[in-house]
């Protein structure tokens, strides 16, 4: 087993927290894992990724070679099309409807998914938006996580335990809402259409 | 279970395992976090590790020097460029040599992801013909620092471990050792060879020439340099570092084709290399950054074209390896790779929302028209994306510190309005002598000191800054009459305008600085920051 994820977005969003999830569910399932991130400038509004590889053999490099992305799970249309040269051809898209726009020349969100659609698999989910209704938008990337679960070989139970270690220091209330956030994200991307009219 | 551990924090854990007792460092992508992870170690205050920041990088090496002489063990933490601010008592302590057990850790960034260059620290190892070490993995590097520090002391030399920014900040499961102890006080038996006036220096010297042999004997038997020999003659592979993860991601599947000599230990393993060279057809040095050792292998009068590397063009001269560049070296077919929707447009970085500095660029720029669009000196730090559109304020970013002295160099020359503005932390670690040379010659240039209360870029670290930059500057002798503050904020717009255009008429040196804390701090910080200036003043 061995698993190729790509997490993008804007520096500040939050894709860190994904891979700490997906890190401590590797770990606690006894898995080898990397998962190199950026820090420093672009953490400032730019792009920035997070290579997260979990297998049950030793993983050599921090980077994902090109073409061997089994999923590229993004907080931003456009951040997640940044890495198409990683997805490999039967690879997962999942991804925020949301654009983040802090630049001039800012695409039309609708071009972006038109764009996503050309490839066969894609999740495209207003997870701001189920975030926003069941309290904060900040769980935006606990719902896409969930929206991912089906395609990540991990156990529920393990990103369901990582979950709550990641947030217990906080309050049982924010762990419970990042928890929603994951079942929520589950359920739609189960009810989305894409997901099956594609496949 | 293991401890999933970024590449930094092996690395500090290591130290601490290893009996660290200080750390001495200046922030700096991609050395950061190695810094941090032991100040906010719960065995740091039980051990009472030192782990204050440094001014700078040659401040943080003096101090570690400072600790081992005293017996006990130190590390000093830095990325490349901080290594040329250090580099003269890195130089020097190769020289005089170390008592306690010494690791100099750099932290390389080729492809330049939050850097000005891509430069090359083993070099700067050779040249104080110090051992280098280059982990290749993070469970290495978290290893690695056992024996760094045994051997530094063994040596008597100070140990420089190299890194690079993919190692750095990726995380992996590490296992940990059991902790050693830390050493004792005991100074040096004989403390002539730390006092290096030409007599010392000359017998010290020759021992460092001498130790050179020891030291390859030991790397050609370090567990760390790795040779494996196959049947198969068709190519063999020097690994160095990271670049072996590279190799591996290609190969492991099936390595019985290749012979591969993994380096992690310098000076390099003459006989090893030796042996791979008679074995095979064809040598192929991966490494990141500069071909050191591919340099120091290749052939210069072309006589044979059996080295392969960056120098022949099988791997680029610049930015960092990755596993298809590694592959495609390795003549493994690579399918290619789609390429990115010409729909995706670029997304640079750029200041925060609400950010000072921001106001002061405004400010700045209002003058623009008036005094010229090529007077703005800038430096190391957020503000450096000033340069940037839609601000396009600045001018000029070299090193840190810079700033001052290249207004001054322009003003010797006749630019008139030259602008200086450098962070208050970039200020004290490297500003303040400039600002000497410019108060020395009265020179017609405006300094502005965007303070933020923070060194923000890497963090948002404690600034040495915070509180002290108007007695500083007093200090070093501005005039008091042109020393000003102002709070770069919308509504003091036209107010700071009027300031800077006034400082800008007088033809001497004048400092403004501008104070406005980083957006990024809590409010918790705020009020520190606010309580610490007044007990400052």
């Amino acid at each position: 087993m061995k698993t190729n994820i790509i997490l993008s977005g804007v520096g500040g969003q939050g894709i860190l927290t994904i891979a700490a999830v997906l890190d401590a569910a590797a770990l606690s399932e006894n898995l080898f894992i990397k998962q190199s991130e950026v820090h420093g400038m672009s953490q400032r509004g730019g792009a920035v990724q997070s290579h997260v590889r979990i297998s049950d053999k030793e993983v050599y490099s921090d980077l994902i070679p090109e073409g061997k992305a089994d999923l590229i799970l993004s907080v931003e249309p456009m951040e997640l099309l940044r890495y198409i040269p990683f997805l490999n051809k039967n690879g997962w898209l999942v991804t925020d409807s949301n654009p983040f726009i802090n630049t001039t020349n800012y695409p039309e969100k609708q071009d972006l998914y038109e764009q996503i659609k050309k490839y066969p698999y894609h999740v495209i989910i207003d997870a701001t938006d189920i975030a926003k209704k069941i309290g904060n938008s900040k769980v935006a990337n606990m719902v896409l996580l969930g929206a991912a679960s089906n395609i990540i070989p991990l156990s529920e139970d393990s990103l369901l335990n990582a979950i709550r270690s990641l947030f217990k220091h906080k309050s049982d209330k924010i762990v419970n809402l990042n928890l929603e956030a994951f079942f929520e994200g589950k359920k739609i991307a189960k009810e989305f259409t894409d997901l099956t009219v594609n496949k | 279970m293991k401890h999933l551990l970024l590449g930094n924090e092996a690395i500090a854990q290591g130290a601490i395992d290893a009996g660290l007792s200080g750390v001495y460092a200046y922030p700096g992508t991609p050395s950061t976090e190695i810094t941090e992870y032991i100040q906010k170690s719960k065995l740091t205050k039980e051990l009472n590790i030192h782990t204050t920041w440094s001014v700078n990088e040659k401040t943080a090496m003096e101090a570690a020097l400072g600790m081992s002489y005293t017996g006990k063990r130190a590390m000093v933490v830095m990325k490349h460029v901080g290594l040329n601010v250090a580099s003269d008592v890195f130089m020097n302590m190769s020289i005089s040599g170390i008592n306690g057990g010494l690791v100099v850790v750099v932290a390389d960034d080729p492809s330049m992801h939050s850097s000005q260059n891509e430069q090359d620290s083993r070099f700067y190892g050779k040249f104080a013909m110090v051992p280098i070490l280059e982990p290749s993995n993070q469970q290495e590097a978290y290893d690695i620092m056992h024996y760094a520090f045994d051997y530094s002391e063994e040596l008597q030399l100070p140990v420089l471990l190299r890194i690079v920014t993919r190692l750095s900040h990726s995380r992996s499961g590490i296992d940990f050792k059991s902790r050693r102890l830390q050493n004792e006080m005991q100074l040096p038996s004989d403390t002539s060879r730390f006092a290096l006036i030409p007599m010392n220096a000359k017998k010290q010297f020759e021992k460092l020439i001498h130790k050179k042999t020891i030291l390859v004997e030991h790397s050609e038997t370090s567990s760390f340099n790795e040779l494996t020999l196959s049947e198969d003659k068709e190519i063999g592979i020097i690994a160095c570092g990271i670049a072996y993860n590279y190799v591996m991601e290609n190969i492991s599947e099936d390595t019985s084709f290749y012979s591969i000599l993994k380096i992690s230990q310098y000076p390099l393993p003459k006989e090893k290399i030796k042996k791979l060279y008679k074995h095979c057809d064809k040598i192929l040095v991966v490494e990141e950054g500069y071909p050191i050792v591919e340099e120091l292998l290749h052939n210069y009068f072309d006589t044979n074209d059996k080295i392969k590397g960056k120098l022949t063009g099988d791997i680029p001269l610049t930015g960092e390896l990755n596993p298809n560049i590694v592959g495609n070296s390795l003549g493994i077919f690579q399918n290619a790779a789609k390429s990115i929707p010409d729909i995706v447009s670029s997304r640079p970085p750029r200041l925060c929302e609400g950010c000072g500095h921001t106001d002061l660029f405004n400010t700045i720029n209002e003058l623009i028209p008036e005094i010229g669009n090529k007077n703005v000196f800038g430096d190391i730090g957020c503000y450096a994306l000033g340069s940037l559109p839609p601000l396009n304020t600045i001018n000029t970013l070299i090193d840190m510190g810079a700033s001052i002295t290249m207004a001054k160099g322009a003003a010797d020359a006749g630019l008139e309005n030259a602008i200086a503005v450098i962070g208050d932390s970039t200020f004290t670690h490297s500003g303040m002598t400039g600002l000497l040379d410019a108060v020395y010659e009265n020179s017609p240039i405006t300094v502005i000191i965007s303070d933020n209360s923070a060194i923000a870029m890497t963090g948002a670290q404690e600034s040495s800054a915070v509180g002290r930059l108007h007695k500083i500057c007093l200090g070093i002798g501005v005039h008091p009459d042109h020393l000003k503050t102002m709070i770069p904020l919308k509504k003091n717009h036209q107010e700071n305008v009027e300031l800077l255009r006034t400082e800008l008429k007088y033809k001497g040196l004048s400092v403004i600085i501008s104070e406005r804390p980083c957006v990024r701090l809590s409010r918790d910080r705020k009020e520190d920051i606010k309580s610490k200036i007044a007990s400052l003043s």
